[in-house]
């Protein structure tokens, strides 16, 4: 059997197995659901070392007819982009159920409900980076909605319904334009030599600069919103607040990708002119979601509306690598996508055991943790470091890729990302000091260290975003062939040294 | 070029140290303070092993490099993690670790009633570490690398009490600011790479040479703005002062004798651009003459220990950075200015702890003196920093304050005349603090409360600060008897002709003299001659306010920073709230008709979902349709 394909089976099967477990032996459940993903993350790791780096073609390619008389097929493949995305998602996936081990208590359906959900959505993490078929691509892109809508819905905390809809109604918008772009390069293709929902086809399709233009926006819009992008962000604060900590890793780290793999895969490949045309527009976009994601995390109250706009600014960065058409740029934000997710994680993770210790998310809540629970407060510093990208972290490689890659075509643009460097260090030392720093305050003196099980949840975490830090040859190894034939089908070329031999 | 293998344990036994110690936790806390002394001290073996191998080789093939492994490569982006052991970074590496492991040793007995002190020794081991790698690194990005990574360890360390409010304040304050200098440095890089196409200091050297000047001189001030930062050089110095929350051995190691040197390192190593790029270096010299009169002027004004010497370091590094403005001549009058200093300020730093230590922690002066009686040694070691700092013959800042003042005035035209002015000046000012602090701490009548009960401090405390005062009188004579630091760094910079002298060294010298006389004299009457009161008086002149008040650096950053930066933040986020998110609330009411859709959607949200995918769907496909025919 296609890896690919077995990849995306065995949460399913998990799921499966959860399913006709009796409801009642909840600790089996989740055993059974981080065995899973367990075994998913080593496959997948199977992949990766099978992978071959210097071949721009896809990989581990497979398809099936699917609904043959739209010539509709379930296709999947990777390239090196979606190689280090899967692997991520898959790498994350058991880090978030050993994590979030007690998330599921408490909510309006059973554990057993919620561990499906989680391996559900694990299939179509899969799926949705693997897809070769625009149209398997989209159903994988609404249907994911589903999960992430119940998980936070119904495990969330707070406004949790309000949160989730106005997550879905969001998504449902984008989705929706995306839509009719895709059955307008349907009905393109059919005019073009057959209709055809295959991306390698669709990508050859002669369209006039007003057709392009209008697919791109229908296109860029939903992983605009999915990214998330200002300012169509406002959704995401809302479902981080809402959601558990667990979801939200899914969410932001995997979930949101998405979007920035969206914009690498569908935008630039299919309409390589409507993305030059609106290249302008998109680098704004993203310089002020950069800037003003910075300085709404700097104003947060709330531990984890914090971290939802810490990642607004960050998205920002990965949009405008991706857009600047550089070799560093296009290869520091796929890079930047991969360190994102870990450190997201590691964010929220420790946020959220601080919170379900502490019992509130508001950061004057807390305050002199770091001398009631040292590790748990060093834990948070590291991931508040490796969000500042500090160097020596994993994201200093990729967002310094990122700057230079834009300064070499747009220096003004870099000059002024530059800056969120700087308010970077605000937003996190802000809290740092406010829950670590200080004397112990009320409600804080009794707070319980970590255990055993999330010691091992974030130790991996903080490991990876140290290992890449140092060395992140690895992953540029695969991301770089991938991220070159990018530029080099939109027809760019890397700006040459402007001083250089005279 | 030669290569060599054992670079990488001078950076690896202390990171080592850190490792292990940060670990470890409490496990380690009865071997932790060894381990770490250890560590520093290796490192310190290494690079006396190392200039023993450069002494044995001639000039060209001093220089010694190692490749560790490929850190980042893209397109033409590629640098290596890769170390580079020169003249200059012999001189850094042996004042790291060898005024380091002192200040080990002396932390071993300061902070034995620490209950952290495993911790203390943690950060320490840290700081070593990422200090030698920004002076070893072989690109500008590695050195950014060991750059951020003194100001973790400098954040950690000025935070190390941070269960004190204003403390924890210090740490974040010293970070952020230093964060805008790092900026700089990015910059810096960036433009290297896309004017220069490389950022390791072989390729920018040789690229430097057919660059245009403007690419040169954006890059040379970016540099000098990140050295604002590190160097606490003006407008970035207002986090020095408050830096003074750290434990007194951080002050004297991190906060004196290396980290905040750093900047001056960072233009002399990159003396090629510097001096192809005339703007960028008149530049650094104005910054070096303006921070060197804005400390000296703070500290007269200062009544606690610590932040009085902290201005004094301040203007020193002012002097540092003014010479590095002066190459190729001032280069290395700058590093040797930057070696002496390195002897007597963490000297006198330790010296400030000793008396801290025998004083319940006091840091204010005016609740000081007499205390030559009670704690002689740290009077004697202390006097000697003291005689040095002043550039007293035959004391090392003789020898190195005045080649910069020297050079100064040889500068020529109105320039060398405003420097050598503004750098004479300095040497009166300094003189009259420094005499102010000597005669409030050590002479004169006892002001302490009856609770007090100074004494000296034991061995382990005294010994490292006879030996830095060893070095605070031998160590100007031994580095310029025979140009022998000149020399040594002559085949790293530029080529210069012989400067007409303007001024005849003994002039100088004399003139210096003649200044620090004044400036002892004035001090001497205010505060020898008059009673010194236990509470600063506060019918004062005006400028006394302002020079207590760090010269208003901190009201002026509040005002012009940041609380318009929390005015902007507080505005943005109420706009997200009321205006971004209200109106993609408002065309969601618009388009679904009402709020009772929404309510709608939320109890039979599949039904409502296929629904809305349906209708949206078609009409979307209409358009396209009649766009597409």
């Amino acid at each position: 059997m296609n890896s690919l394909i077995l990849l995306m089976l065995l949460p399913m099967l998990g799921a499966l197995l959860i399913g006709v477990l009796p409801k009642a032996n909840e600790t089996l459940t989740k055993q059974i659901a981080l065995a899973t993903t367990v075994i998913v993350a080593i496959v997948t790791i199977a992949i990766a070392v099978g992978f071959q780096r210097d071949n721009v073609d896809l990989q581990y390619v497979q398809s099936y007819s699917w609904i043959p008389s739209f010539g509709i097929n379930f296709a999947v493949g990777i390239d090196g982009l979606a190689l280090v995305l899967i692997l991520m998602s898959t790498v994350l996936a058991p880090i978030v159920v050993l994590g979030g081990w007690n998330e599921s208590h408490g909510g309006r359906w059973s554990v057993k409900t919620f561990y499906v959900l989680i391996l559900v959505l694990e299939t179509m993490m899969i799926g949705v980076f693997a897809a070769t078929d625009v149209f398997l691509f989209y159903v994988i892109f609404e249907a994911m909605l589903i999960p992430v809508y119940f998980l936070i819905g119904g495990y969330g905390t707070g406004q949790r319904s309000a949160a989730a809809v106005k997550f879905l109604i969001y998504s449902l918008f984008g989705g929706l334009l995306m839509l009719a772009s895709i059955i307008g390069l349907y009905v393109m293709s059919g005019a073009q030599g057959g209709h055809t929902f295959d991306l390698a086809a669709l990508s050859h399709l002669q369209m006039s600069s007003t057709t392009q233009n209008l697919l791109f926006l229908g296109f860029f819009i939903a992983f605009a919103i999915k990214a998330p992008l200002w300012p169509l962000h406002t959704w995401l604060p809302d479902a981080a607040d809402s959601a558990t900590p667990g979801t939200s890793i899914l969410l932001l780290g995997v979930l949101d990708k998405v979007g920035t793999f969206g914009m690498i895969r569908y935008c630039l490949t299919l309409f390589p002119e409507a993305s030059k045309t609106f290249t302008p527009m998109i680098l704004v976009l993203a310089l002020i979601s950069i800037v003003y994601g910075a300085f709404l995390a700097i104003g947060q109250r709330d531990l984890k509306r914090l971290i939802a706009f810490t990642s607004i600014s960050h998205f920002g960065f990965i949009t405008m690598g991706i857009f600047v058409m550089t070799s560093q740029g296009q290869s520091g934000a796929t890079l930047y996508m991969f360190n994102h997710g870990f450190s997201t994680a590691a964010l929220f993770l420790v946020g959220g055991w601080m919170i379900s210790r502490r019992g509130s998310s508001t950061i004057a809540d807390f305050g002199g943790l770091q001398r009631v629970t040292p590790i748990m407060a060093w834990s948070f510093f590291l991931a508040g470091m490796s969000s500042l990208a500090l160097p020596g972290m994993s994201s200093f490689v990729s967002e310094f890729l990122v700057l230079v890659g834009t300064f070499t075509r747009y220096p003004v643009h870099a000059v002024i990302a530059t800056f969120g460097i700087v308010l970077a260090a605000l937003y996190i030392l802000i809290p740092v000091q406010k829950a670590l720093h200080g004397p112990t305050t009320e409600g804080n003196e009794n707070l319980s260290d970590l255990n055993l099980r999330e010691k091992i949840a974030i130790a991996p975490v903080i490991a990876i975003i140290i290992a890449l830090g140092f060395y992140p040859s690895p992953l540029l190894k695969v991301i770089n062939p991938a991220s070159a034939h990018v530029i080099a089908q939109m027809g760019f070329t890397d700006p040459a040294p402007t001083n250089g031999d005279k | 070029m030669t290569t060599s293998t054992s670079l990488v344990y001078l950076i690896a036994l202390p990171l080592f140290g850190a490792t292990v110690l940060l670990l470890a936790g409490r496990r380690a806390d009865k071997w932790g303070h060894i381990l770490g002394t250890a560590m520093s001290a290796s490192a310190f073996a290494v690079g006396v092993y190392q200039l023993t191998q450069m002494l044995g080789r001639t000039n060209e093939s001093r220089p010694v490099t190692q490749k560790l492994f490929e850190w980042i490569s893209v397109g033409s982006f590629n640098v290596d993690a890769g170390l580079m052991l020169d003249q200059l970074s012999i001189c850094f590496v042996l004042l790291i670790t060898g005024v380091g492991t002192l200040i080990h040793i002396y932390s071993i007995s300061y902070m034995s009633h620490d209950h952290d002190r495993r911790r203390f020794f943690a950060y320490l081991n840290l700081f070593i570490a990422a200090m030698l790698l920004l002076v070893l690194g072989n690109s500008y990005l590695n050195l950014y690398v060991g750059w951020e990574g003194v100001g973790l360890a400098s954040y950690l360390l000025i935070g190390f009490w941070n269960q004190k409010p204003a403390y924890a304040t210090a740490s974040k304050k010293a970070f952020v600011m230093n964060r805008i200098g790092d900026m700089g440095l990015s910059f810096a890089i960036m433009i290297a790479f896309a004017t220069l196409g490389t950022v390791s200091f072989d390729g920018v050297k040789a690229a430097s040479e057919h660059a245009s000047t403007a690419a040169l001189t954006a890059i040379g001030i970016m540099l000098l703005v990140a050295a604002t930062g590190k160097s606490a050089q003006f407008p970035l110095q207002a986090w020095l002062g408050d830096a003074m929350a750290g434990p007194t051995p951080v002050s004297a190691l991190i906060h004196a004798a290396t980290m905040v040197t750093a900047g001056v390192y960072l233009i002399t190593r990159s003396n090629f651009i510097f001096d192809a790029a005339p703007t960028a270096q008149l530049l650094v010299v104005i910054v070096g003459a303006i921070t060197l009169l804005f400390g000296a002027l703070i500290g007269t004004a200062k009544d606690d220990i610590k932040k009085a010497l902290a201005a004094s370091t301040m203007s020193q590094i002012g002097y540092m950075i003014l010479g590095a403005g002066l190459g190729p001549v001032g280069y290395a009058f700058a590093i040797m200015h930057l070696l002496t200093h390195g002897f007597f300020k963490a000297g006198m730093f330790l010296g400030a702890g000793s008396v801290m230590h025998g004083m319940n922690d006091e840091v204010n002066m005016r609740k000081y003196g007499a205390l030559r009686k009670y704690m002689p040694i740290t009077f004697a070691t202390f006097g000697l920093g003291y005689l040095a700092i002043l550039g007293v013959p035959p004391f090392a800042g003789f020898y190195s304050k005045d080649k910069i003042i020297e050079t100064a005035f040889n500068a020529g035209g109105n320039k060398g005349i405003i420097l050598g002015i503004v750098t004479l000046l300095g040497a009166g000012i300094t003189a009259f603090y420094m005499t102010r602090v000597m005669i409030l701490t050590f002479t004169g009548k006892s002001r302490w409360d009856d609770e007090v009960h100074p004494h000296e401090s034991p061995l382990l405390m005294w010994l490292p600060m006879a030996i830095l005062a060893v070095g605070s009188v031998t160590s100007g004579f031994l580095l310029s008897n025979g140009d022998a630091l000149v020399n040594w760094l002559a085949p790293l910079f530029a080529e210069h002709g012989e400067h007409a002298e303007r001024l005849q060294p003994m002039v100088v010298s004399l003139l210096a003299l003649a200044v620090v006389a004044v400036g002892i004299a004035i001090a001497f009457f205010k505060y020898s001659r008059q009673e010194v009161l236990a509470i600063a008086p506060e019918n004062v002149s005006v400028f006394t306010k302002i020079a207590r008040q760090d010269l208003m650096q901190d009201k002026f950053n509040e005002a012009v920073f940041m609380r318009p930066g929390q005015l902007l933040t507080s505005a943005l986020v109420k706009t997200d709230e009321a205006v971004i998110d209200g109106a993609v609330r408002g065309v969601g009411q618009m388009a679904l008709g009402s709020g009772s859709v929404l309510r709608g959607i939320q109890t039979g949200f599949v039904r409502s979902y296929a629904a809305l995918i349906l209708v949206g769907a078609a009409l979307l496909i209409a358009a396209i349709w009649m766009v597409t025919q």
